[in-house]
């Protein structure tokens, strides 16, 4: 018991089992729809994309999560724009402007002088330095993020699943998409916290993928993947205290080792049980 | 029941001089049909003359490059729920975590608030639709475990759980095994009940000729419409497939897609 209460007692931890936990859930819940969706590429990508305005809240001592957000917000409309009519593809869009963004970045921080530090906390994550502050935000950022999947929920879900029929209902179909590019940028800064720019989309995608192969329904396939996600972080983290281990690195592995367990062991794809009947 | 119109009231749906096509390309030209209340309609044509462009511009998919169509006397986009769509089966992803009940709940999701919980009336709806269709036993299972056939019903039922006016159909006789095609023609029969007009794309003229009242047949323009004697003559039939029509010495055509 004293194991698993130990780190609690430093306030630097609480903070962190509190922060990775929300981007747990949160990840694992867009992450539904970027499994889905196919939108794999474009969740590392938008990750990636953050990192200029990182260096620039950076350069000018403003609050690096906001930098992080106006540069998402930025990328996530140029896609939508960019592809809106079909002249270029979307992952083409992606390709540029995350490649642009990623330039830049570097660019920027290569520019300053002690970027060693910094960078290695924007690539990783540095939850061991969330602030007070840090929290309150990443939690409001969660909550809002949070409400409008699940108050969308329906037009979501068409609009993923069957975008004729999203057509025959007259959805603003492209609103929705791009409203989902949005949400999936907020998501990604939120996750930056943690297991930073580089292993962003392995939150995003690993717990759903799990949770996909466990179950053939979506609300379930969301709620488990949010399980998995938490749990993910709760793990790594003691593993990161005990281990003294890269907190981010330690969540994504965590996270991989649920997927590999499920992948080996789900009664479907599993290859070490046997499959209950033929068909 | 009557197909006569009620007084002052319009065609259910009125194409006029209506261009439609992808980007620059105008695929159907200056089109100008009108379709009485709860008629079936068989759209025939050679492959790529434009079938499915004309359908995904009856929902709304695609913009009017010119002309105008309308459905009950408003323009296209007024009645949101009024037109259904039955896609080919390749175009919605199999592997999506639903389960055949979810997808026909989505027939539903027009008449509902976005987060209200689903009424009574439209769980009874849905069920109808299943039962209907002959896939009620099929209402837990997920959809990645269905048959072509019983893909294509679960479409079905979902059209019908829209209890829509116009209920638009991809090809449903293609690729799907006798039962299915028999319960897609009862289906037919079903809805001409309730009045609802039905249009069905498709490559088997023998059906078209066959069960349908009204046949449209297209060749990036309107070759013919009216019933299917008038519009199956020799000069019609030639004009739309071509090279593809043999004429036998009894007068009976063949059309063969395949050969040149």
């Amino acid at each position: 018991m004293s194991f698993l209460l130990e780190p609690l007692q430093y306030a630097f931890m609480t903070r962190a089992f509190a922060a990775s936990v929300i981007v747990g859930v949160l990840c694992a819940v867009m992450g539904t729809y970027v499994v889905l969706r196919g939108m794999a590429f474009l969740g590392d990508a938008m990750a990636h994309a953050i990192l200029p305005g990182v260096a620039v809240a950076y350069i000018l001592q403003g609050n690096l999560l906001l930098g992080a957000l106006v540069a998402a917000l930025v990328i996530a409309i140029g896609i939508g724009l960019l592809s809106r009519q079909g002249t270029i593809k979307e992952d083409t869009a992606i390709g540029i402007l995350f490649a642009a963004a990623l330039s830049l970045g570097v660019a920027l921080i290569s520019s300053m002088q002690s970027y060693a530090v910094d960078l290695g906390h924007i690539l990783f994550g540095d939850v061991l330095g969330v602030s007070a502050a840090d929290l309150i935000l990443t939690a409001a950022l969660a909550f809002v993020v949070l409400l409008t999947v699940i108050l969308l929920y329906k037009p979501f879900v068409v609009i993923s699943f069957d975008p004729v029929l999203a057509a025959t209902m007259r959805l603003p179909a492209d609103l929705l998409r791009l409203l989902m590019l949005v949400l999936l940028a907020l998501t990604v800064v939120i996750s930056l916290q943690t297991v930073g720019v580089g292993l962003a989309a392995a939150m995003l995608v690993t717990p759903a993928a799990t949770a996909y192969l466990l179950t053939r329904r979506l609300l379930p396939m969301m709620l488990l993947a949010a399980v998995l996600g938490a749990l993910s972080s709760v793990v790594g983290l003691y593993v990161s205290y005990y281990l003294n281990i890269v907190s981010g690195a330690a969540i994504v592995l965590a996270a991989t080792l649920f997927f590999l367990l499920a992948w080996l062991f789900n009664a479907r794809t599993g290859v070490l049980v046997r499959r209950r009947s033929p068909r | 029941m009557t197909i006569e119109q009620m007084p002052g009231e319009r065609d259910r749906l009125e194409v006029q001089n209506a261009s439609l096509g992808y980007g620059d390309k105008i695929v159907l030209h200056d089109l100008s049909f009108s379709v009485p209340h709860g008629a079936r309609v068989a759209v025939v044509g050679p492959n790529g003359a434009g079938k499915s462009t004309l359908f995904k511009a009856l929902v709304g998919l695609l913009p009017l490059r010119g002309g105008r169509i309308f459905v009950h006397g408003l323009p296209l986009g007024n009645h949101k729920d009024c037109v259904a769509y039955v896609p080919q089966r390749e175009e919605v992803d199999w592997r999506f975590p639903v389960t055949v009940g979810d997808v026909v709940m989505m027939g539903r999701y027009d008449h509902q608030a976005w987060i209200r919980r689903v009424s009574q009336e439209d769980k009874k709806i849905v069920d109808r639709s299943l039962a209907q269709m002959g896939i009620a036993h099929l209402a837990q299972r997920s959809i990645s475990e269905l048959s072509g056939g019983e893909q294509q019903r679960v479409f079905l039922a979902r059209a019908l759980a829209q209890q829509p006016h116009i209920l638009l159909m991809d090809e449903p006789f293609t690729g799907v095994d006798v039962p299915t095609q028999e319960s897609t023609l009862s289906l037919l029969d079903d809805l001409q009940a309730e009045d609802v007009t039905a249009m069905i794309a498709t490559h088997d003229l023998g059906i078209a000729m066959e069960k349908f009242d009204v046949m449209l047949l297209l060749n990036h323009r309107v070759i013919a419409f009216g019933p299917p004697a008038e519009v199956m003559q020799q000069q019609n039939v030639l004009q739309a497939f071509g090279s593809h029509l043999t004429v036998l010495p009894d007068g009976s055509m063949i059309i063969d897609e395949h050969g040149s």
